[in-house]
This record gives C-alpha cells, sequence and structure tokens, in this order.
C-alpha cells in the first residue's frame, strides 16, 4: 500500500483538530484560512507534536498509532519539509546544507549526491554560496534540493511560495508544479492561493476550526463552495 | 512675564549637566582609582620582584588547573542542560532555570557552608563518600567544585539565551533531513550559537578564576594545593605586599582581555 495515510485527532490551543486524508502521486493542496489549525496537523505528521489520537501510515508503514502505542521520531519518518521561510542553515554554504541530509557514507560521494541534487532543481552554480547570498527563488530551490537529497517518501510544504515575489513566483509555481508530479512521491502542500491549487492540479482538502469543511478538485469546489471560505478561496 | 515653566527649565539647563557630572564623576572615581593605584603605587622592579615570591609559581599553576578543569566540566554538562532549558516549556522547566542561577546571588559565605553541608564529612553525602574513602572538602577536587559551583550559572545564562534565540524552524528540518537530537545540538545548534556560548565561557572563567570566598571555606587556603591566585593574594597581603599587587595586576589584566573581547565577540 503506497501513499500517505493520515488521521490524526488532537489539539492546539482551545482548537480541536480533526484531520484525515490519503495521498500518493499528485500533490494534495491543503487549505484553510490562518488559525484553521493547519500548521499543527503538518507537526503532527512529521512527529513534532503528538495527536491525542489516530494514525500516521507512509507506505505502509506505521509512524504514529494510537492504539499500538508506535511513535516514530521525526529522523526515523522520512518525511520532507519545507518551512515557510524554508530554513536553510545560515553557517552552511548551499553545497552543505544539501549534504547535510545525505547519509551515504564517502565524503566524496556525499559530495556527488549533494552536486547532483542541485543539479535537478537547476541550482547547480549555486553550490558554493552562502544563504544570505541567495534570492528567495534561489533559497526555494536549494531548499528543495536538500529535502529531496535526503530521500524522502513523502514531503510537507508549508506554503511555499508565500515568501516570493510576486515577480518569480508565477514561474516558481511553474517550475514546483512540474517537478512535484516528476517526482511523484506523496505530496502535501499548504497554500492560500487559488493559482497555486490549479497549478498542482491535486485534490484539495479545506481545513477550518480545527475540522475539513470540504475535499474533492478545484472545480468541485469552485461549483459547489460549502463555506464562505472555499468561495473565497475558489473563486 | 515669564511662564513659570520658563525660569525652572533656565535652572534645570544649569543644574542638570552639573549634577550629572558630579554623580558620575564620582562613581567613576570610585571604580577607577582602585585600579589605578593597582597599576602605578609600585615600580616595575618591584613588581617583578612581588613574582618571584614563593606564593606566585604554585597558585598560578593551580588556578590555570582547577579553572581549565571546572570551566571543561562546565561547558560539557552545562551545554545540554542549557539545551534542554531553552527548548522545553514546562512550569517545572522554568523553576529549574530559576534554580541553576540561585548562585549568581547567593553570597560567597553561603555557597561555601552550603558545599559544606553537602560534600562535607558530616554534610548530606558525607556518609556515602567517606564510606568509598573520598573526600572532598580541602583538596583540589573542592576548589573545583566551588568554582563550578559559582561559575556555572554564567555560562548556563548565555548558553539559554543563546539556544533561545535560535530559528526553531531549523532544528525541526534538521531532524527532518535525519539528524538525530544529539546531531542536530553538534552541527546545528552549537554553531549558530557559537559567539554566545564563548562569551558565556569566558565570563564563566572569569567568575571561577576570581573565585575566592567558596573555596576558603570550603577548599581551604594551603599552598600548593587548594592556594589558588586569589586565595595567594589574601596570604600575601600579610607578608609582601608588593606580590599581592603583582598577582592582582596579573588578573585585572586577564579580566580586562576577557572583557573586551566578550564585548567585541557580542558586537558581531
Amino acid at each position: 500500500m503506497t501513499g500517505l495515510d493520515v488521521e490524526v485527532h488532537g489539539t492546539a490551543g482551545a482548537l480541536a483538530i480533526d484531520v484525515s486524508f490519503r495521498t500518493s502521486g499528485a500533490p494534495l493542496v491543503f487549505a484553510g484560512p490562518n488559525g484553521a489549525g493547519k500548521t499543527r496537523a503538518l507537526m503532527m505528521i512529521l512527529g513534532a507534536s503528538r495527536p491525542a489520537r489516530g494514525h500516521v501510515t507512509l507506505d505502509g508503514v506505521p509512524l504514529y498509532d494510537g492504539a499500538r502505542a508506535v511513535d516514530l521520531p521525526i529522523e526515523a519518518r522520512r518525511i520532507g519539509f519545507l518551512p515557510q521561510r524554508y530554513g536553510l542553515f545560515p553557517h552552511l554554504d548551499v553545497l552543505g546544507n544539501v549534504a547535510f541530509g545525505i547519509a551515504a557514507a564517502p565524503r566524496v560521494e556525499r559530495v556527488r549526491l549533494a552536486r547532483q541534487a542541485l543539479e535537478d532543481v537547476d541550482a547547480g552554480a549555486l553550490a558554493d554560496r552562502r544563504p544570505a547570498e541567495l534570492s528567495g527563488g534561489e533559497t526555494q530551490r536549494v531548499a528543495l534540493a536538500r529535502a529531496l537529497a535526503a530521500r524522502p517518501r513523502a514531503l510537507l510544504l508549508d506554503e511555499p511560495l508565500a515568501a516570493l515575489d510576486v515577480s518569480v513566483r508565477r514561474d516558481m509555481r511553474r517550475f514546483l508544479a512540474a517537478r512535484l508530479r516528476a517526482w511523484s512521491i506523496p505530496t502535501v502542500v499548504v497554500t492560500h492561493d487559488r493559482a497555486d491549487a490549479e497549478a498542482l492540479d491535486g485534490d484539495v482538502i479545506v481545513l477550518e476550526n480545527g475540522a475539513i469543511t470540504q475535499r474533492g478538485r478545484l472545480a468541485d469546489l469552485t461549483a459547489h463552495p460549502a463555506t464562505p471560505f472555499v468561495r473565497e478561496l475558489a473563486g | 512675564m515669564t511662564p513659570p515653566f520658563g525660569s525652572h527649565r533656565g535652572a534645570v539647563r544649569f543644574l542638570w549637566p552639573a549634577a550629572v557630572a558630579l554623580l558620575s564623576g564620582l562613581l567613576l572615581l570610585l571604580i577607577a582609582l582602585p585600579v589605578v593605584g593597582l597599576l602605578f603605587s609600585a615600580s616595575p622592579r618591584e613588581l617583578l620582584a612581588g613574582l618571584a615570591d614563593p606564593l606566585v609559581i604554585p597558585a598560578l599553576r593551580l588556578s590555570v588547573f582547577t579553572t581549565t578543569l571546572s570551566l571543561l566540566l562546565i561547558l560539557a554538562c552545562g551545554t545540554p542542560l542549557a539545551w534542554v532549558i531553552a527548548r522545553r516549556t514546562g512550569r517545572g522547566w522554568r523553576i529549574l532555570e530559576t534554580i541553576v542561577e540561585l548562585p549568581v546571588v547567593l553570597p560567597p559565605a553561603v555557597a561555601g557552608v552550603a558545599l559544606l553541608l553537602a560534600f562535607g564529612r558530616r554534610g548530606l553525602l558525607g556518609p556515602a563518600l567517606g564510606g568509598a574513602g573520598i573526600g572532598i572538602p580541602f583538596t583540589r577536587a573542592a576548589v573545583v567544585f566551588a568554582q563550578t559551583f559559582v561559575a556555572a550559572p554564567f555560562y548556563l545564562q548565555a548558553a539559554v539565551a543563546a539556544f533561545r534565540r535560535l530559528d526553531p524552524d531549523l532544528v525541526l528540518v534538521a531532524r527532518t533531513l535525519g539528524a538525530s537530537r544529539p546531531r542536530v545540538l553538534g552541527a546545528v545548534a552549537i554553531p549558530l550559537s557559537w559567539s554566545g556560548l564563548a562569551g558565556g565561557a569566558a565570563m564563566s572563567w572569569a567568575r571561577a578564576l576570581g573565585e575566592f570566598g567558596a573555596t576558603l571555606m570550603f577548599a581551604g587556603n594551603m599552598s600548593g594545593r587548594t592556594q589558588t591566585l586569589p586565595l595567594a593574594i589574601y596570604t600575601a597581603l600579610e607578608s609582601d605586599l608588593h606580590a599581592a599587587q603583582s598577582l592582582s595586576i596579573l588578573l585585572v589584566v586577564v579580566a580586562f582581555v576577557l572583557l573586551v573581547a566578550v564585548r567585541a565577540g557580542a558586537r558581531r
């Protein structure tokens, strides 16, 4: 059984969170207003926050299972994560960042794989730069290369385009959609932007006040919005 | 007619700078004059002769040895402790944070009594240690204990503050990339908090080097065994003022260099 299978229940402050979905292949678009509990749900999937109950299963491997007391640590889950500001390590150069998650033993092999990962996102020329010297779009490419170089089995992206200037956002959106389709691992993309959902062309789930209020294709959401938020998102 | 505020302002305009100059001048004098006295009240030859006093070399050696050991102990145990304190949010951890800062405000004499009551022959661990044939008080170990007790909080405070400034996203991302928790600390948190940690270590070492009261009470004042530089100064004061003065200047220079280095590091 391939794909990411999630059902988590828990709380974030006073908010009760109930999120369930299953995804494989095409990216899943995870939408919802600020404070709806999206970040907390991501943390539960990553293992940074423990749900009260439920399960997280990746390619048939249980990462968390409340009933069977399974709770793998973050580093054992093989889920790549891109935070909103990308989180490059400022004390390492680009190559060092990308090599950080590569488990291969000999150093030369690590460097070779890191260079290859950079080439894969058309960022080979950036290898010797410092993160502080990169533009927004370059930073995102490097962060993607770094996440992919660690050979994750799933990928979570928290508003990957929100930090970019409008001028580069469109190009990066097209780039991201194409790459995610090519990599074809279970991917969850948090976004508020209809254009992102359109470009990614996957199922959409909408989280409001901790609960999923609607799920389906973007076209269905546009045709039959269940809540004012969905109408605004799809409109 | 002059408005009432105007006349006040005139008086204040004249008096305020004078008052500031007088008050700050007094304090500056009180701080600077002893240092000046220390540096200039003896000729260089007298100071060099003072360094030949038999107390000097053993005390210098002991101070270098014990403060190095104390600092290593503080770094090795304090870094993980500071990391845990900085990452946890529970009330128990806040209480713990307050407890480990306590030695900063504790009078040294109290620290000496407290150490004796914990590790002394009739202290809490006394019977257990005695049974194992270990006596801590009035040994070199006691010197290290006293220094660690008073100096550790300076490093802990700085390290906790530095770790709290770290972007939590970086820690999370490192772990999603497969890094274990020790690797996150060693490869991400420590390198990124380097200047804060180094500053804390310098302050901590300076405090250990200057430790006097707790050492005197808990470790004693035996030349070659437990007599560190500050204790040697205290002892020399009775016999050879120039030896006391030379050692004091040495400590002032070390402290001043450290202070400048820490401030330069903090500005970066």
